[in-house]
């Protein structure tokens, strides 16, 4: 036998991992991975570019063909950010975690990094979202991009609430879950929807002369014996208070 | 491969699953016969797919149909390959205690052939594997290594005959 002959012998076949390795490194198919959270175990996608997705064990495969549809392999997140997703799920904030929006539009894009901005503990209504973004009659607009987060928990759409104060709908398992979750953040959803039952939409500051959302931050340091209620920004304004400039409850000036 | 070349001009997404079919075992092993190490030959082969996918991402379909794919991603991956060895050599690499045993079953005599190619030149082992494992021809050889026809067919010559001589001494 000739050394070249030899030579040519010496070709195995692909070892498992590397066609998986390309599928994943080129964005062909996208990786996924169990993680806990305050909802149960979660699945989570990502790509190269950041964490494209969340979902309930249950829901995730159908809805996953339904957006995506992308191949997807089980595999351990790129290693650069791996370590920061368990922090983003808990806190409900990407915060150094990249996120990968490119499957939703520019405007959807800009409410959910709207959204990402709601501090724990906090809710704002579908109407705060839409004048921050500068569009203040895209309300419905808000709701349905809210609706289609791809990444529910990350980016903490538990936190829009509807402007009638009422917790609202959530798609990550339905609305006993977003109830779920702002309890879990120490908003109280009863609360909430107490104060929405008596047309409660704003609380202010009778020391301060300012007025905020009922969970600012400023309105839970609050003295109680210090709050009254607004049903508008109009009655606030009215009676000679001015808008936090934290929580932003007012017109957009 | 003509089909292949007309597949990724069609539909990239769809098409690039066979060219790592197709091109990843000769691609692999031919890396693997080189640097003589599993893992690093792994690596090497998952990103020069991987660059080679945004390469074509980006070409016209007329530029990948007239492509020839396995010298041009040979191309690639000696351009990779090279980097590798430099960037390895600025940093302390850890030394293997244990045999890190893997699960793919390796070729005839692989150690054995690990000692006889670690013996030439990397000038030597690049162009006698490209050659006979691979099966490139001389001039898509010298296009992928930058180094003239006449050069890389003399390392050729010589890299088989001191194999030969290798092997002769071994019985």
């Amino acid at each position: 036998m000739t050394v070249e002959s030899q030579l040519e012998s010496l070709i195995g076949s692909l070892p498992g991992g590397v066609s998986e390795g390309v599928a994943l490194g080129t964005g062909l198919a996208e990786g996924y991975d169990f993680y806990p959270s305050a909802l149960g175990q979660v699945v989570v996608t990502f790509n190269p570019n950041g964490v494209s997705s969340l979902d309930t064990v249950d829901l995730f495969e159908d809805r996953w063909a339904a957006r995506i549809g992308k191949p997807l392999i089980r595999a351990e997140a790129p290693q650069a950010w791996a370590s920061h997703i368990p922090e983003a799920i808990e806190r409900g904030t990407p915060g150094k975690l990249p996120v990968d929006l490119s499957s939703v539009t520019d405007f959807q894009r800009s409410v959910l990094a709207k959204t990402a901005t709601i501090p724990r503990g906090e809710v704002r209504p579908y109407g705060w979202v839409a004048k921050e973004v500068e569009r203040p009659k895209a309300v419905r607009a808000v709701g349905s991009a809210v609706a289609r987060n791809p990444i529910p928990l990350i980016i903490p759409c538990h936190r829009v609430v509807r402007t009638d104060g009422h917790i609202g709908n959530y798609s990550l398992g339905g609305p006993h879950n977003k109830h779920e979750l702002l309890e879990y953040e120490g908003a109280d959803p009863d609360q909430l929807e107490m104060l929405a039952a008596q047309n409660i939409r704003l609380n202010g500051n009778t020391t301060t002369g300012i007025y905020c959302h009922p969970t600012c931050r400023h309105v839970r340091r609050s003295r109680e014996s210090n709050l009254v209620a607004f049903s508008s920004t109009e009655q606030a304004a009215e009676e000679g208070f001015r808008a936090c400039k934290d929580c932003r409850p007012g017109p957009k000036t | 491969m003509e089909d292949l070349n007309n597949a990724l001009a069609t539909d990239l997404d769809r098409a690039f699953g066979s060219v790592v079919d197709e091109m990843g075992p000769r691609l692999f092993w031919g890396l693997r016969r080189m640097c003589g190490d599993h893992q690093e030959a792994e690596d090497l082969t998952q990103e020069t797919f991987i660059r080679a996918y945004r390469a074509l991402d980006g070409y016209e379909p007329k530029r990948i149909r007239e492509l020839k794919l396995q010298p041009w991603i040979w191309t690639i991956a000696m351009n990779l390959g090279r980097n590798h060895v430099r960037d390895r050599a600025r940093r302390p690499t850890a030394v293997e205690m244990f045999e890190t045993g893997t699960e793919d079953p390796e070729p005839i005599d692989d150690a054995a052939w690990d000692r006889r190619l670690a013996i030439l030149s990397s000038h030597q082992r690049d162009a006698v594997v490209l050659r006979h494992v691979v099966g490139l021809g001389i001039a898509e050889i010298a296009d992928a290594v930058g180094r003239p026809e006449g050069t890389v067919k003399a390392d050729i010559h010589r890299g088989l005959s001191r194999l030969r001589t290798t092997i002769e001494e071994e019985s």
